[in-house]
């Protein structure tokens, strides 16, 4: 059983440091986002089994030849049938770490529903207080605000989609549509289930820097997928239209739009909240993947190949099968 | 039928709308009378009470209580909620991401400044 421990480590290793790195350096995810989506949830599913398989499989080696018979005796020692003199600290040890581990994704990932659950129900309260339906688009609230913003609040049946008349008044009709059709790909696709879990990834791993690098790929991929979805109805240019105009906040050769820009940072400073970040002054990682976004629509590249694709997806594939088969091995090879 | 949510919606822009503090029974009074069909009937003052009360727990509201019967009105206005909810939304914080998508995430100004040449050109 030793060494299924040792492949399945270095296996939880490859997952953490540098399939993700190499992962996030690549520039084939632009050309299939879908596939790039896969691959990164079974690094993250693959490499949390790992890890906690290996810790597991390490602790139980004194008490059987495989890990059905080990944990049988385990669970003998558990119920007192047994003595723990077969076990030295440092299994005892490394089978606690791995139960740790579980627990603690598990309950962040929890945690993190009820948190982001809590959210979207007070923002929800105020929206209810605060906008007013469109007039011919379902599940869409308008909400007066100079500011041009669009968001999607999801729900289950509740979900709606979030637009400001300042948004409305900036953007032509077909424009218009392009915003609404790329927010309800996010609510149809799901994609709020995806940021959940690895928001949750992230926040369990903190000390990992590659739960942060995967966050913010997926996050990118997500607008890359709703982008692709809103180009089925409207053209590109009308997509890159929205998002330059929504981006910048402003027509050229118009002045009002950026009167309206200033409005709210008046108001803002006047309810004085402090945190003082805007449209204007955020993060950098979100302005690059905006800048990944137009690119990706401005000069299009060729979808990745079927054999490509097909190959990123049982490498995907390959990934969920491996620790699994590394946890029973030692039993089938007898 | 009307839903508790709709009738904090219809208080909210009543006391938003009115230039003074109301009773409940002023309140009641006026979403008899209000046009909005769907609140618009005979309510009984306990619900209101209710009604009012939860907008007080959420902080919407705020009672006068040195007057008999006490006096409503909201907190702050509909403008300074929205603004606030707004910046809910613009600001950039950990789980934000998670609980709602916005259209377009924070540009920096470098950023606005090559989509607007992008506009212009365009």
């Amino acid at each position: 059983m030793f060494w299924a421990s040792y492949l399945l480590a270095a296996l939880a290793i490859i997952l953490a440091w540098p399939a993700p790195i190499a992962l996030s350096r690549a520039s084939w995810p632009a050309r299939a986002p879908f596939t790039a989506m896969v691959l990164w949830q079974s690094i993250a599913l693959a490499g949390g089994l790992s890890m906690i398989g290996a810790m597991l499989v390490w602790g139980l080696q004194p008490l059987g030849d495989n890990l059905v018979s080990a944990s049988a005796g385990f669970f003998n020692i558990l119920i007192d049938d047994e003595s723990a003199q077969t076990l030295g600290v440092i299994h005892v040890f490394a089978i606690s770490a791995a139960t740790l581990l579980f627990g603690h994704l598990v309950f962040t990932l929890v945690l993190t529903f009820v948190r982001i659950r809590r959210q979207r129900r007070r923002h929800r309260d105020m929206l209810n207080l605060l906008s007013s339906p469109a007039a011919d688009q379902p599940a869409t609230l308008v909400i007066s605000h100079p500011a041009p913003v669009a968001y999607c609040l999801p729900g289950g049946a509740r979900s709606v989609t979030v637009m400001s008349d300042g948004l409305m008044g900036l953007l032509s009709r077909a424009e218009l549509d392009a915003v609404l059709l790329h927010e309800s790909a996010h609510l149809h696709q799901r994609h709020h289930l995806l940021l959940w879990a690895f928001a949750a990834w992230r926040s369990a791993l903190p000390w990992l820097p590659t739960s942060q690098l995967a966050q913010r790929a997926v996050s990118e991929l997500i607008e890359m997928l709703a982008d692709d979805e809103a180009l089925r109805t409207v053209d590109e240019p009308t997509l890159v239209r929205a998002i330059a105009i929504v981006g910048s906040g402003a027509l050229p050769s118009s002045p009002s739009p950026r009167d309206a820009l200033e409005d709210p940072l008046g108001e803002e400073g006047r309810l004085g909240s402090g945190t003082g970040s805007t449209a204007v002054t955020g993060g950098t990682a979100d302005a690059q993947s905006t800048a990944h976004r137009l690119r990706r629509l401005l000069t299009p590249l060729p979808p990745l190949s079927r054999i490509q694709q097909a190959a990123a997806l049982s490498a995907a594939g390959l990934l969920l099968v491996v620790p699994p088969v590394l946890l029973v091995a030692p039993e089938l090879l007898g | 039928m009307a839903t508790l949510g709709d009738l904090e919606r219809t208080v909210m822009d009543l006391l938003w709308a009115a230039p003074e503090a109301l009773t409940a029974n002023e309140l009641r009074d006026a979403i008899a009378e209000a046009p909005s069909g769907e609140v618009g009937r005979e309510l009984a003052v306990t619900t209101v009470l209710t009604v009012l009360s939860r907008l007080e727990k959420k902080g919407l509201v705020e009672r006068e209580r040195d007057s008999r019967p006490h006096r409503y009105r909201s907190v702050t206005s509909r403008e300074d909620h929205t603004a606030e909810l707004m910046h809910e939304v613009l600001v950039t914080a950990p789980d934000r991401e998670a609980v709602l998508a916005r259209f377009i995430g924070s540009v920096s100004e470098a950023e606005a400044e090559t989509l607007r040449k992008l506009l212009g050109g365009s």
